[in-house]
């Protein structure tokens, strides 16, 4: 006989299937149920979500009474949100006191805006510097005579009547527009070499900063007039709109210092080698490499703006947060426990929609840019 | 802020030779060609959108009274909302011609502030709400009661004075905000709310059921509210008063919005007066003859304002009270136009 070390007699009882490692059980294995401690926050996890999900989906859609209800719904016992109340007051929300047979002209300069705004935004869309002249020169002109009014037999509107997101959306897109140009060249004025401009721009900047944006809204609204020769008043909504911007441009400021100093000096040099002027220098080789370092810090700001627009109302305007609380307070026709929640609820939906989408746009930004550190 | 403080420079150095050498405020109003009148902006049934989004209540009417007397055009007016900080400024600094926003009368404010109040076309003051399962039928029943009250308020003052006045106790809830306040009495955490009465029927209107409560008869503290103008411009000041006092005198002299023009053939001397049939009281105050005619006219005699915008027949449904006129009652009284 052969030696032969080993015969299998029998056949090899077969194993237990290996543990799946792809599927929707396996996932849940690994992220969920992995330790007994995994498992504890998972079912305490779902408990949590179990106590927190069906009350909320029953006050904003469940139980909420949507346009077409009455307000007799809104006050049922059980009512969830009255997104009736919204609905009948959305105009005083969007628009304030503007004349209600006139609210063509704001629908107007809102549709110019989109259109004009969106192709900007698109990096493909063509005649970007015609655009960019219309959006920026061309837009607010016509947008101030179609809201104000006086020309061409429009109808003059005060600035009194003018409310809501109008307000909100004028003083924000203006501010940002405006603020992004003055924080450039103040951030370019604090890195100068000649004294009197860098004193001047640090001064500014360090006075504004000091001072939170009430105090200045303050300041424009109650000190301003009295230092004023009696019977010339500036516009409110003009001395908001300026006291917002010019609070914006200081920081827009030191967020574009902050991405001047990661410039190499090595760029500053090889510029002033090409024989550059300042201008040149900086608008064609240190500013397009400062600026994409700061997106999420210029975003952040004009984030920051567009919020802080509801601190108006100190000065008695209306911004959509105002006017919601308007109507909170005074729509007594559509008074019930969940009217003033409801009317909070919407005027959140509306900032975060805007805060939301301007920080999904400059994460896009960043990505498209960011051409000097990707593979 | 720069630019601000260049302008206050500038301005502070020209300040007050521009001051001095401004001219009458009528003049300025009817070269605008409307009345820039400074309210509340948020309070139903003195100042608040309609559903329409244009200004009604109280304060809102006086102010188109005014713009009828000077211009019969209830229109030609303006409204700026103003803070309760920034109102007197606002008057003060000329960039609102009339302050019409529940501002309460007292003598510091008269005196010191460089402004007049025209009148009280409100007579406001503290009042308490109870449930009416309770059974409280006058504010002295409320011994040992628990209040709900806004803290820091002259409300929790008054409050304390009146309860150690009558030798009453009470328990005070206090919460920082007006409508922490209403959701704890609402919620039953005290039996009693109290804050001013035009508030609390306002409050009382938003309730689910609105008759389950009532407020008490005692009014505890003095609020007089009316409209102010700035001191020293005797006319305009004039022009405010007897425009206030002209929606008194249509409503004793039952004139009404409806029927001004059958009134103007009145055979009575005091409406032939008033509506400027006979006589010269127009032409005085810088107006014309047919002044109140206007006022009446546009926006209705006092009565038919206080109806329309917070009187028992509205969400707020306030009684007259102290505000109906003396012949019936209360103290709104004018002197009479002769």
């Amino acid at each position: 006989m052969t030696d032969i070390g080993f015969v299998r007699s029998h056949l090899e009882e077969s194993r237990p299937a290996p543990h799946r490692t792809s599927g929707p059980l396996a996932w849940m294995q690994k992220n969920l149920f992995a330790s007994p401690l995994d498992t504890g926050l998972t079912i305490l996890g779902l408990l949590f979500l179990l106590w927190v999900v069906p009350p909320l989906f029953n006050f904003f859609i469940g139980h909420a009474v949507f346009p077409g209800g009455t307000v007799e719904d809104c006050r049922a016992l059980n009512a969830g949100a009255c997104w009736a109340y919204i609905y009948s007051e959305i105009e005083f929300f969007i628009y304030g006191f503007y004349d209600i047979d006139q609210l063509w002209r704001p629908n107007l300069v809102f549709l110019l805006g989109a259109l004009l705004l969106i192709p900007l935004a698109i990096p493909k869309a063509p005649y970007k510097g015609l655009n960019a002249v219309l959006f920026l020169v061309v837009y607010p002109i016509v947008s101030y005579y179609l809201l104000a009014g006086g020309v061409f037999g429009l109808r003059v509107i005060t600035t009194e009547k003018w409310g809501g997101l109008l307000v909100t959306l004028i003083l924000s897109v203006i501010g940002i527009t405006l603020s992004f140009p003055l924080g450039v060249i103040l951030a370019l004025g604090r890195q100068s070499q000649m004294p009197v401009i860098k004193t001047l721009c640090v001064a500014f900047i360090e006075l504004i900063r000091a001072v939170p944006l009430i105090t200045i809204l303050f300041m424009a609204s109650i000190m301003l007039p009295l230092f004023m020769p009696q019977g010339t008043t500036v516009d409110k909504f003009l001395r908001a709109l300026v006291g917002v911007t010019l609070f914006t441009s200081a920081y827009m400021a030191e967020v574009v210092r902050g991405g001047l100093q990661a410039i190499p000096r090595g760029q500053y040099e090889a510029a002033a080698a090409l024989g550059l002027n300042y201008w040149q220098r900086m608008f064609f080789i240190i500013l397009p490499q400062a600026l994409k370092h700061v997106i999420p810090g210029i975003v952040n700001s004009a984030i920051a703006l567009f919020k802080d627009t509801s601190l108006v109302y100190i000065v008695g305007m209306k911004d959509l947060l105002e006017a919601v609380k308007t109507k909170n307070d005074s729509a007594l026709e559509w008074q019930s426990s969940n009217t003033s929640t409801t009317g909070y609820i919407f005027a959140a939906m509306v900032f975060w929609a805007f805060c939301f989408g301007m920080s999904r746009y400059s994460i896009f930004m960043e990505r498209r840019l960011n051409t000097g550190h990707k593979r | 802020m720069q630019k601000a403080l260049v302008s206050i420079a500038i301005a502070a150095s020209l300040g007050l030779g521009a001051t001095a050498a401004h001219a009458a405020i009528l003049d300025d109003v009817k070269a605008k060609g409307y009345v820039q009148c400074g309210v509340t902006g948020g309070v139903a049934g003195f100042s608040a959108p309609d559903s329409n989004n244009v200004w009604t209540g109280i304060e809102v009417d006086y102010c188109r009274a005014l713009a009828a007397a000077i211009f019969d055009d209830a229109d030609a007016v303006r409204f700026t909302s103003l803070t309760s900080q920034e109102r007197f400024t606002a008057l003060s600094s000329g960039e609102i011609d009339v302050l019409s926003r529940t501002t309460t009368w007292t003598m510091s404010r008269d005196t010191q502030l460089g402004i007049s109040f025209v009148g009280t076309m409100f007579y406001d003051g503290q009042g308490f709400m109870v449930r009416k399962a309770d059974g409280i039928e006058s504010a002295l029943d409320l011994s040992g009661a628990a209040i709900c009250i806004e803290s820091g308020t002259t409300t929790e003052l008054n409050a304390a004075d009146y309860f150690a006045a009558n030798n009453m106790e009470f328990n005070s809830v206090v919460f920082v905000d007006q409508d922490e306040v209403v959701k704890a009495y609402e919620d039953g955490r005290c039996d009693v709310y109290t804050t001013d009465s035009s508030a609390l029927a306002a409050e009382r209107s938003k309730f689910a059921n609105p008759d389950e409560h009532i407020i008490l008869p005692e009014i505890i503290s003095k609020e007089p509210l009316g409209p102010v103008v700035r001191a020293g411009d005797t006319q305009w000041f004039n022009i405010g008063r007897w425009t206030y006092f002209a929606l008194l005198e249509a409503e004793e002299l039952g004139v009404t919005q409806s029927n001004v023009d059958e009134m103007l053939g009145s055979d009575n001397p005091a409406i032939k007066r008033l509506l400027g049939v006979e006589g010269e009281f127009g032409t005085p105050l810088g107006l014309t003859n047919d002044w109140a005619y206007r006022i009446i006219k546009h926006v209705g005699n006092y009565g038919e304002s206080y109806d329309r915008n917070v009187g028992p027949d509205t969400p707020i449904g306030l009684e007259r009270g102290l505000n109906a006129l003396w012949t019936k009652g209360g103290i709104q009284y004018a002197p009479p136009i002769r």
